[in-house]
C-alpha cells in the first residue's frame, strides 16, 4: 500500500474542502452530484463514441485498442464534534484510449467526450505508441479473451447512498460524535465517503461492457487527552470500507460480533453501528491513557480480521503481483521476494499447511468486486497459496503467458478514465479454518500473547520480507485469559516466517472483510480499493517491540 | 485546451460567480497538460498524455456551506455545478467555523512556469529515455525509470472580488538501477520547474554507480549508528515533522508540539541550534506558489530558527479564535545547511552508515513523532572516512526530533521533492531489524 502522497492529498481535501485547493483535483477527488441530476451516461451514446475510438485506432495502424468512458461521482461528508465541516460532491467525466501499435502500448485521455475529442486522443495514443516502439525490445502479446458483446454489471446494493438525503447522513455522523463526547472523548472527527464509478468499456475484441460500481466508507477518529501529563491517545473506527450501498450504515444484530471476553469490543460484519462503535472508542481511548506499556519479547499473536486484513494486503497481496515479481514496479513500489523460481518448484512454503490464500474479484460486498475488469475480462476466483504452497500470482492479458496461464485473471484496473489500466490487486483473503473453533477457544489456548484488533501503523520493505505492524487496540493474554489493555505495541517479522508460524484459524462464523480505499501503485501513482477477508488467526513466537519514546 | 490564459480563466470564474445567488461564492479552477514515459527491464512499459480541468465551487448561505466540483466547462455544467453547491449549502447545518471569503488583493507573480518544460513533446521523452537506457545497458545493468512533465494553471475568484491566477511547470524523474542478478540496487530522484536544471545522464550515472557499488551487501547487527543521510533520506523524516506543525492540533493538546499542563512549544528550542527551516516562494531553485487556495499571500517565513519554533500554521478560523494572524501552509520548505558535500561528510566519519533514501515511512506514535521505515537502494558501511562495503537494508524506528537533536554536521542543501534539504550526519540513529530486501 504505497499511498502516502495520495493520502496527503486526500487529507488536504478533507480538511479544507475543495475550494481551498489550488492544485488540480486527483483521481479520488474527481466528483458526484447528489440530486441525481440525470448526468449523461447513456450506453447507446457511449457505444457510438467508443466505436469512433476503435475505428480511428485501427485506421491509424493499431493492432489492438480499448476505450473506457467513465463518469465518477463521489460524495463526502466531514464533521467534527457538533459541526459539519464540509459537504462535497465531485463529478468527473472523460475517456481514456489505450492502443497497441508496432507492438507497443500507447495511451491518451481526454475530458472532451465528443467524437472530435475522442478522435484526437486516439490519434495521440497511436502516435505515442509508435514513438516508443523504437525502444521496445519485445512486442506486447495478449492472451486471448472472449468478445462478450453488449453486457452489464452492477454492484448488488440494496440502498443507493446517493439517494439517501444528506441530512440523514449528517445527523448520523453528528449523533455518533455526540455519543463519543458524552462518553469522555475530547475530540472526534468523522467522515462518510460514497463512491460511484460508471464505466463503459469497449475493445477491438468485440466487448461493450457497461458497469455501475458502488462503494461506501464511514470512519472516525476519537481522541482523548490528559492535559496534565500532556498525553493524547486516539482510537479509529472499527468499520471497513465496503462494496455496498447505504445498507451498510443500518446496524443489524446478526452482523455484530462480540470481541473476546474482557475486551468489551464489538466488531462488525456486513453492517456497521457507528454510534455504538463511537461510544466504545471513547471508552477505549480513555483507557489507553493509563494502559500498561508492553514488555518487548516473543508473544503468541491473536489477530482480528480488521487488523489481519492489512497484514494480508502487505505481505501476500503485493508480493504476488506478477508485474512486481517481473521488475515492472522496481522504480516505485519495488519487486518481490516471491520470485518465479520459488513458484516453479511447487514446493515453496509461503505459509504453514493450514494457510490457504485466495484471490477473488467476485466476492459479494467486497471493494474489488466487478463483473469485468478494465480490459474487458470476466472476473473470477483463484488460489494464490494452497495448503501453504505458493501456487499462483495475479496476472492480466499481457502477463498471463509468463506463468503459463491461457487466460487473464481479470484483475486489470485504472482509478480514473484519465489513468492507464494495469494489473491491480484483487481481493486477497485467508480462508477460514475448517473445524469449529471460536475466538474464545483461541484465547483459552494461549499462555502468553497479545490480541490485536483494527489497523494501525504499517510498514514493509520493497521486496516484502521485513514488516512492522501496529494496531488500533491491544490486549494482553495471560494463561488463556484477557488480562487488560496494552500500549506501545508493534510486531516485526518476515513474511515467510510469519505465515509459517500460523497455527490456528477460527471458523467461518468469524469471517469478515477488512478493506482499503487507498491501495497505491504505479507511476503516475494510482489508487485502488480492495478488500481482504479472514477469521481471527493465531501466529506463534512473533517478535514484539515497545514503541514508547521520550522527546 | 486544459491550460487557460489569465483572461480565459477570469471570464469563466466571473460567469460562475455571477450565476450564484448565495451570500458568498468561492470558485477555483485548475487544469493541466501532462505527459509521461515509464520504463522497466530496459524497455518502455507505458507512456501517456493527460489533459484535464477541474473546477470547484463553494457556496455559502450564512454559515452553511457546500462544495461541488466538475471537469466539464460547457454552459449547462457550469450552471449545474453552482446549483449543486448551493443545494448542498442549504442542506448543511451551520458551521460555526465558517469564515467569509477574503477581499481582493495583489499577489506577487510566481516564478514557477517555464516554456522549456511546457513545450516538451513525446519524442523528447522517448529520446531522453533511450539515452538513459542505452547507458544502463552498456554498464550491464537493468533500469526502471519514470519521467513525467506537465504544465498547469490555477485560478481562484470569490464574490468579494478576489482573483488570482498562476501557471506552473514541473518535471520529475526517478530511476532505479539493479544488477542483473538482483543483488544490487541504486536510485536517483530529480525534480525541476525549469528544464535547464535537468540532466538525465547525470541522474542516470548516479543510480548506475550506486547499483554497481551496492551488489553483494553484508549484514551488520541492527542498533544505534552514526548515519550520513543524503537529502532524500532527510526529507522523508523532516518533511513529516514539518507537516505536523499545525497550531490547532498543538493548542488542542494532540501534537508533538503540545506541552505538559497545556500550551504549546511555540518559542521553545526543540532541536539543535544549527537547524533553521524557512519557506520562500521566490527561491530560484525551489520556486513556489505565492498565494493559498483561500486567497492568502504566501510569503517568506521562518518556521524553525536556530532550533526554536518560530511559527505554526494557523487556519483562518483558528487564528481568529486565538487572536492570532492566520498563517497559510507554505509552498516549499528550505532547510539551511553548510558547504560540505555528502563525500565531505563521509570523510569526517570514523564509523557509520551512508543512507541513500528511506522507504515506506509510517507514523508509529504521533505524540513523539516516532516513525518507522527502511533504508533502500544504496546503504553502505563507512570506516575511517571511506565507504568500505555495501550493507543489507535495515528497519529504523526514529523520531525526527530525536534525530535533529543528535546532529553532528549539515552539508550543502539540494533540491528534493520541491524542497531544499541538506545532507546531514546524525549520531545514534536507531535501527531495529535487518531486511533481506534489495
Amino acid at each position: 500500500m504505497k499511498n502516502h502522497l495520495q493520502r496527503r492529498k486526500f487529507i488536504k481535501l478533507s480538511g479544507l474542502g475543495l475550494a481551498a485547493m489550488a492544485v488540480p483535483v486527483s483521481a479520488f477527488s474527481h466528483s458526484v452530484p447528489l440530486d441525481a441530476m440525470p448526468a449523461e451516461f447513456d450506453a447507446m451514446i457511449n457505444k457510438r463514441l467508443a466505436d469512433v475510438a476503435l475505428n480511428v485506432a485501427t485506421r491509424e495502424g493499431a493492432s489492438y485498442a480499448d476505450v473506457r468512458i467513465g463518469r465518477y461521482r463521489n460524495q463526502y461528508v466531514f464533521t467534527r464534534e457538533d459541526r459539519v465541516q464540509n459537504l462535497v460532491n465531485t463529478e468527473s467525466y472523460g475517456a481514456g484510449i489505450r492502443v497497441i501499435a508496432n507492438g507497443t502500448w500507447g495511451f491518451a485521455a481526454t475530458n472532451e467526450v465528443t467524437e472530435e475529442g475522442i478522435m484526437k486522443a486516439t490519434k495521440q495514443a497511436v502516435m505515442i505508441a509508435k514513438a516508443n516502439s523504437t525502444l521496445q525490445e519485445e512486442p506486447v502479446k495478449l492472451v486471448p479473451v472472449k468478445g462478450y458483446g453488449d453486457v452489464e454489471w452492477k454492484t448488488p446494493i440494496e440502498n443507493n447512498a446517493f439517494d439517501v438525503p444528506v441530512k440523514e447522513k449528517v445527523d448520523l455522523l453528528l449523533s455518533a460524535n455526540a455519543a463519543a463526547m458524552e462518553n469522555g472523548a475530547t475530540y472526534v472527527n468523522s467522515a462518510l465517503f460514497q463512491v460511484n464509478e460508471k464505466k463503459y468499456f469497449a475493445s477491438t475484441e468485440g466487448s461493450y461492457i457497461n458497469q455501475d460500481v458502488h462503494r461506501i466508507w464511514p470512519t472516525f477518529t476519537v481522541t482523548c487527552i490528559d492535559p496534565k501529563k500532556g498525553k493524547f491517545k486516539s482510537r479509529q473506527a472499527l468499520s471497513a470500507p465496503m462494496g455496498m450501498g447505504y445498507e451498510y450504515m443500518i446496524p443489524k444484530k446478526a452482523d455484530k460480533i462480540a470481541g473476546p471476553s474482557g475486551t468489551g469490543l464489538t466488531l462488525y460484519k456486513n453492517s456497521y453501528d457507528i454510534k455504538e462503535d463511537a461510544v466504545n472508542a471513547a471508552k477505549q481511548a480513555k483507557e489507553m491513557l493509563t494502559a500498561k506499556s508492553v514488555t518487548p519479547g516473543k508473544y503468541t499473536m491473536v489477530l482480528e480480521p480488521n487488523h489481519l486484513g492489512l497484514t494480508i494486503h502487505e505481505s501476500v497481496g503485493h508480493p504476488l503481483e506478477l508485474d512486481r515479481v517481473l521488475g515492472y514496479e522496481a522504480n516505485y513500489a519495488g519487486t518481490s521476494f516471491a520470485t518465479l523460481d520459488k513458484w516453479e518448484t511447487k514446493k515453496f512454503n509461503y505459509g504453514s499447511k493450514i494457510v490457504n490464500l485466495v484471490a477473488d474479484k467476485t466476492q459479494k460486498h467486497s471493494l474489488g468486486a466487478v463483473g469485468y475488469d478494465d480490459e474487458g475480462v470476466a472476473t473470477k476466483r483463484w488460489h494464490l497459496v494452497k495448503d501453504g504452497i505458493l501456487v499462483n500470482y495475479q496476472a492480466i492479458r499481457d502477463q498471463a503467458k509468463i506463468i503459463n496461464e491461457s487466460e487473464s485473471h481479470g484483475c486489470c484496473y485504472a482509478d480514473s478514465w484519465s489513468s492507464v489500466q494495469f494489473q491491480r490487486m484483487p481481493n486477497v483473503s485467508l480462508e477460514a479454518g475448517k473445524e469449529k473453533y471460536s475466538v474464545e477457544d483461541m484465547i483459552k489456548d494461549v499462555d502468553k500473547g497479545i490480541y490485536i484488533a483494527g489497523r494501525g501503523s504499517y510498514s514493509i520493505d520493497q521486496q516484502r520480507y521485513n514488516f512492522q505492524f501496529g494496531g488500533t487496540v491491544f490486549y494482553e493474554i495471560k494463561n488463556g485469559k484477557i488480562e487488560g489493555m496494552l500500549n506501545d505495541v508493534a510486531y516485526q517479522s518476515n513474511t515467510q516466517e510469519f505465515w509459517n508460524s500460523c497455527t490456528k484459524i477460527c471458523d467461518q462464523s468469524d469471517y469478515r472483510l477488512f478493506g482499503s480505499f487507498f491501495d497505491g501503485k504505479g507511476q503516475p501513482s494510482q489508487i485502488s480499493a480492495v478488500s481482504h477477508g479472514s477469521s481471527t488467526t493465531r501466529f506463534d513466537d512473533v517478535n514484539v517491540i515497545n514503541t514508547a519514546r521520550k522527546i | 485546451m486544459a491550460i487557460l490564459t489569465k483572461d480565459q480563466a477570469y471570464d469563466i470564474l466571473k460567469k460562475l460567480v455571477s450565476y450564484s445567488t448565495a451570500d458568498h461564492c468561492s470558485v477555483s479552477l485548475g487544469g493541466n497538460n501532462s505527459g509521461n514515459i515509464r520504463y522497466a527491464r530496459n524497455t518502455v512499459s507505458t507512456a501517456g498524455m493527460e489533459s484535464n480541468i477541474s473546477l470547484a465551487v463553494t457556496a455559502a448561505y450564512g454559515k452553511r456551506t457546500g462544495t461541488a466540483t466538475t471537469n466539464e466547462l460547457d454552459e449547462k455544467s457550469l450552471r449545474a455545478v453552482v446549483k449543486r453547491a448551493e443545494e448542498l449549502a442549504k442542506l448543511s447545518p451551520e458551521n460555526p467555523e465558517y469564515m467569509e471569503p477574503l477581499g481582493p488583493r495583489d499577489f506577487a507573480p510566481s516564478n514557477t512556469y517555464f516554456d522549456n518544460v511546457a513545450n516538451i513533446v513525446p519524442k523528447y521523452r522517448a529520446s531522453e529515455t533511450k539515452k538513459s537506457i542505452e547507458y544502463i545497458k552498456k554498464k550491464g545493468l537493468v533500469g526502471a525509470g519514470f519521467l513525467e512533465d506537465g504544465a498547469g494553471f490555477s485560478a481562484i475568484m470569490n464574490s468579494k472580488g478576489l482573483f488570482a491566477y498562476e501557471r506552473s511547470t514541473s518535471l520529475d524523474f526517478t530511476l532505479t538501477v539493479r544488477t542483473k542478478d538482483g543483488t544490487g540496487s541504486g536510485w536517483v530522484s530529480r525534480d525541476v520547474n525549469n528544464l535547464k536544471y535537468f540532466d538525465i545522464m547525470e541522474a542516470t550515472e548516479t543510480a548506475v554507480t550506486k547499483a554497481a557499488m551496492s551488489a553483494n551487501a553484508k549484514a551488520i547487527e541492527p542498533g544505534k549508528y552514526t548515519v550520513v543521510l543524503e537529502p532524500s533520506a532527510v526529507s522523508g523524516l523532516v518533511g513529516n515533522m514539518f507537516y505536523s506543525m499545525g497550531a490547532r492540533s498543538a493548542d488542542e493538546g494532540r501534537s508533538f508540539l503540545s506541552k505538559e499542563g497545556g500550551g504549546t512549544k511555540l518559542g521553545e528550542k526543540i532541536v539543535d541550534e544549527r537547524i533553521t527551516i524557512y519557506s520562500d516562494p521566490m527561491n530560484e531553485i525551489v520556486p513556489g506558489s505565492t498565494w493559498s487556495g483561500d486567497g492568502q499571500p504566501i510569503e517568506k517565513r521562518t518556521w524553525v530558527d536556530k532550533g526554536v519554533v518560530k511559527n505554526l500554521f494557523y487556519g483562518r478560523y483558528w487564528a481568529q479564535k486565538q487572536g492570532k494572524q492566520p498563517v497559510p501552509f507554505p509552498s516549499n520548505g528550505i532547510m539551511m545547511g553548510g558547504t560540505e558535500s555528502v563525500n565531505d561528510l563521509i570523510k569526517s566519519t570514523e564509523r557509520g552508515i551512508l543512507v541513500t533514501r528511506f522507504w515506506y515511512i509510517r507514523s508509529v506514535d504521533p505524540q513523539t513523532l516516532l516513525y518507522t521505515g527502511l533504508t533502500r537502494d544504496g546503504t553502505f558501511f563507512i570506516e575511517n572516512g571511506e565507504i568500505k562495503y555495501p550493507i543489507k537494508n535495515m528497519r529504523f524506528n526514529e523520531s525526527p526530533i530525536i534525530m535533529l537533536n543528535n546532529l553532528e554536521k549539515l552539508g550543502k542543501p539540494m533540491r528534493t521533492g520541491g524542497n531544499l534539504i541538506p545532507p546531514m550526519k546524525i549520531r545514534d540513529f536507531t535501527f531495529t531489524s535487518l531486511s533481506d530486501a534489495i
